[in-house]
């Protein structure tokens, strides 16, 4: 009996240490695996989007015709949740304005556009901290900082406020995330192949910085050469006492934090909370090395490596791109001619965007870019038919939750209600829409619900603030009048008592002249 | 004989409870009324008058009164009349289905003689200016009632749409007004043509 009970529990919540609960396991088509990473060339522009991690924009610091070099800071983050950005190569600033950056709203972000003059030469204002052992975590962090880091597995959060010691939440793990687990990309494969010393140093960096006992490098087991590569590193540099190597069977979305964090400890992150409060830290293999660049080599985020791939693509190819690049030259170097009857996606085809304009430029966040036929994406989709209650969405929501209530919910705008079905703890990770024998775009209504539920709050705060502006006023009115009809009670008190002392005297001196008649009358008649 | 102790007992209770009644209706009592209140806090708060009552509070009022229909906000559209009326536990009435396209007042400032009766007008108090200086709006607070547009002598405000913010931005309701604003924005980038 209680063995039943058991076995479901480790089925619901994956915990029976290894493996988090759903997922599924879509065509892998890594075309690019165990392809060297190439260099793009310079492209003729550069577009630097002033938003390219998650929370406030930038400030440009740079006025059209100034000359920039690479790595110098051209964009100041504004508020505690942003990163600067950096010029990638040396160059003439020509405008800046609105430009498409991906993002579905199809809205524009102001961007500097940067003519670069093909000197490359870099802003040397930095110095690089090899010894980093020897140097605070204070000013690793602001190093961090400075150097616009945000994190390149797609998410773009900025690397700096993980990297806290907090006395209350003490950090005990470190999770070097090299799952990978979008079809297509292979850009974080071929970088663990290629520079596992500064990934893992990067690591080491972090691990100092938190001061974190244990370490897990997590690689999924279609990248057996990479985990190779790593563990031998690992025993080279002489941490393989602190640093595990952890591989896991290849699950779609094993990479996503939460899951892998669950996968490796068997511990869940609680609704609504971070890694941190259950003592975990996790970061992409791309963003540990790029933290390994910008400590001991004093270099900001210039450059990442992405995978450029898809079915209509001749040549593909992990690519090492200046950031600002944009894709039609990325897209042009692997031999993509013409875009006609094709789509475009920014990033994985599970969790990315469709791109509207190839003149997007890469990202901190373009973990890659798909050249897809026409045709094929058409193929893979359908129109929405109604839910047959199969319940295969449930089985495989990574987070546990209900997706075809939820949809429905979201679908009749029943926000409080998609609310208490923990709307907000969905991930978008598609596994529900990929298994949906009917289709549903189920993820589309849970980011529609989701936008929405941020607009009835804005909307709520902003009647909050009219009323209190407005009651404040109407306060106000009522003391002014109140003041003004003191004024005029004052003014007609004075009015009042002044004619009242007007009409006293007229009376004392109508009594006086009555008396001194009278008297003198008196007087008059008293002289006879 | 014995009657009479039954209509005793019972006279004491009910003085007993009256007294009781009577004490915490004084101790518990509420100042204002809490159904207007709730009622108010559901309102979009543009103080727009267009419920033909001087502004939010005085509508919330009046509906919790029984003396107003729960239909008549017009800003707060579809989804505050089935929260007033689920609130009220009325009926549900039909609202004059009119999407609401959010708008913020704008001033031409070099037409602006600053006679300040707009400053007056304006129930947020977010337009600024002096005698005689240009008085501009403070377009984060506006709420687009459209109070200030009347009392203009020389008519030099504008209300204008307001523009959709990346960070704000969010899926729209397909069909709608901002979804096809949205797809006409998405043509107007360059598609792809080498």
């Amino acid at each position: 009996m209680f063995d039943i009970f058991e076995q479901l529990k480790q089925t619901f919540t994956g915990e029976s240490g290894h493996g988090f609960s759903g997922g599924i396991h879509p065509l892998q088509n890594k075309r690019t695996a165990s392809q060297n990473i190439i260099t793009c060339p310079l492209p003729p522009l550069l577009i630097h989007p002033m938003k390219q991690h998650i929370g406030e924009a930038c400030q440009p610091l740079v006025k059209i015709g100034d000359h920039v070099l690479r790595g110098q800071k051209i964009a100041k983050s504004q508020g505690y949740l942003s990163v600067p950005i950096h010029a990638s190569t040396s160059g003439k600033v020509i405008k800046i304005e609105d430009h498409a950056i991906p993002h579905p709203s199809g809205l524009g972000m102001p961007s500097i556009f940067i003519v670069p003059d093909g000197l490359d030469a870099a802003d040397e204002s930095i110095h690089p901290m090899p010894n980093y052992r020897s140097v605070d975590a204070v000013e690793l962090r602001e190093r961090i900082r400075y150097a616009g880091l945000a994190g390149l597995g797609g998410a773009v959060f900025p690397t700096f406020i993980k990297l806290v010691q907090d006395k209350q939440h003490p950090i005990d793990v470190v999770v070097l995330n090299g799952i990978e687990c979008e079809p297509w990309l292979t850009n974080d494969h071929q970088l663990m192949l290629e520079k596992s010393h500064e990934i893992i140093s990067g690591m080491d960096i972090i691990m100092h910085m938190v001061e974190a006992k244990q370490g897990i490098i997590a690689i999924e087991d279609n990248k057996p050469d990479a985990a190779l590569v790593m563990q031998n590193t690992l025993t080279e540099m002489g941490l393989d006492q602190q640093i595990r190597l952890q591989v896991l069977p290849t699950k779609y979305p094993q990479g996503g934090e939460k899951q892998l964090i669950q996968s490796l400890t068997g511990k869940q992150v609680p609704a609504g909370r971070l890694p941190i409060h259950i003592g975990v830290l996790s970061q992409n293999v791309g963003t540990s090395k790029a933290i390994y660049d910008a400590v001991c080599l004093g270099e900001p985020i210039t450059e990442r490596v992405i995978t450029v791939s898809g079915d209509a693509l001749a040549k593909p190819n992990n690519m090492r791109v200046r950031l600002g690049t944009p894709m039609r030259f990325l897209l042009h170097q692997c031999g993509l001619e013409s875009l006609d009857d094709i789509r475009l996606i920014h990033g994985g085809p599970m969790m990315g965007e469709l791109m509207r304009s190839a003149d997007i430029p890469v990202v901190k966040g373009s973990n890659g870019v798909l050249a897809m036929w026409d045709k094929s994406v058409k193929q893979a989709h359908h129109e929405e038919e109604p839910c047959i209650r199969c319940g295969d969405c449930g089985e495989v929501c990574p987070a546990g939750l209900m997706p075809n209530l939820l949809a429905n919910h979201c679908k009749q705008e029943q926000f409080d209600k998609a609310e208490d079905y923990n709307l907000f703890d969905c991930i978008e990770c598609g596994a529900c829409s990929y298994v949906c024998p009917s289709h549903i775009p189920l993820v589309h209504y849970f980011r529609f619900g989701k936008g929405q539920v941020a607009q009835i709050r804005r909307e709520k705060t902003f009647a909050d603030e009219s009323r209190a502006r407005s009651d404040s006023r109407e306060l106000r009115i009522a003391k002014e009048n109140a003041a003004k009809e003191e004024k005029r009670r004052v003014a007609r008190e004075k009015k009042e008592a002044r004619a009242a002392e007007a009409a006293k005297k007229a009376a004392a001196e109508a009594a006086a002249t009555e008396s001194e008649t009278t008297s003198s009358a008196e007087k008059e008649e008293g002289q006879p | 004989m014995e009657f009479l102790y039954a209509v005793a007992a019972f006279s004491l209770l009910a003085l007993v409870i009256g007294v009781g009644l009577a004490w915490a209706s004084s101790y518990f009592h509420v100042q204002g009324d809490p159904i207007a209140d709730k009622i108010d806090s559901l309102l979009p708060q543009t103080q727009c008058g267009q419920c033909a009552y001087p502004g939010c509070r005085p509508y919330a009022n009046a509906v919790a009164a029984g003396e107003a229909d729960v239909n008549h906000c017009v800003p707060g559209g579809e989804r505050t009349m089935l929260e007033i009326a689920d609130l009220m536990g009325v009926q549900p009435k039909d609202v004059e289905e009119e999407e609401a396209v959010p708008v913020v007042a704008f001033i031409r400032e070099d037409e602006c003689i600053g006679c300040t009766l707009c400053i007056k007008a304006c129930p947020v108090d977010c337009i600024i200016g002096a005698p005689k200086q240009y008085h501009t709006i403070i377009t984060d607070h506006c709420t687009g009632c459209t109070l200030c547009l009347e009392p203009c002598p020389v008519d030099c405000i504008d209300m204008l749409e307001k523009p959709e913010l990346l960070e704000h931005w969010s899926w729209p309701v397909p069909g709608t007004r901002r979804a096809a604003l949205g797809e006409e924005r998405k043509q107007q980038h360059e598609p792809y043509h080498v």
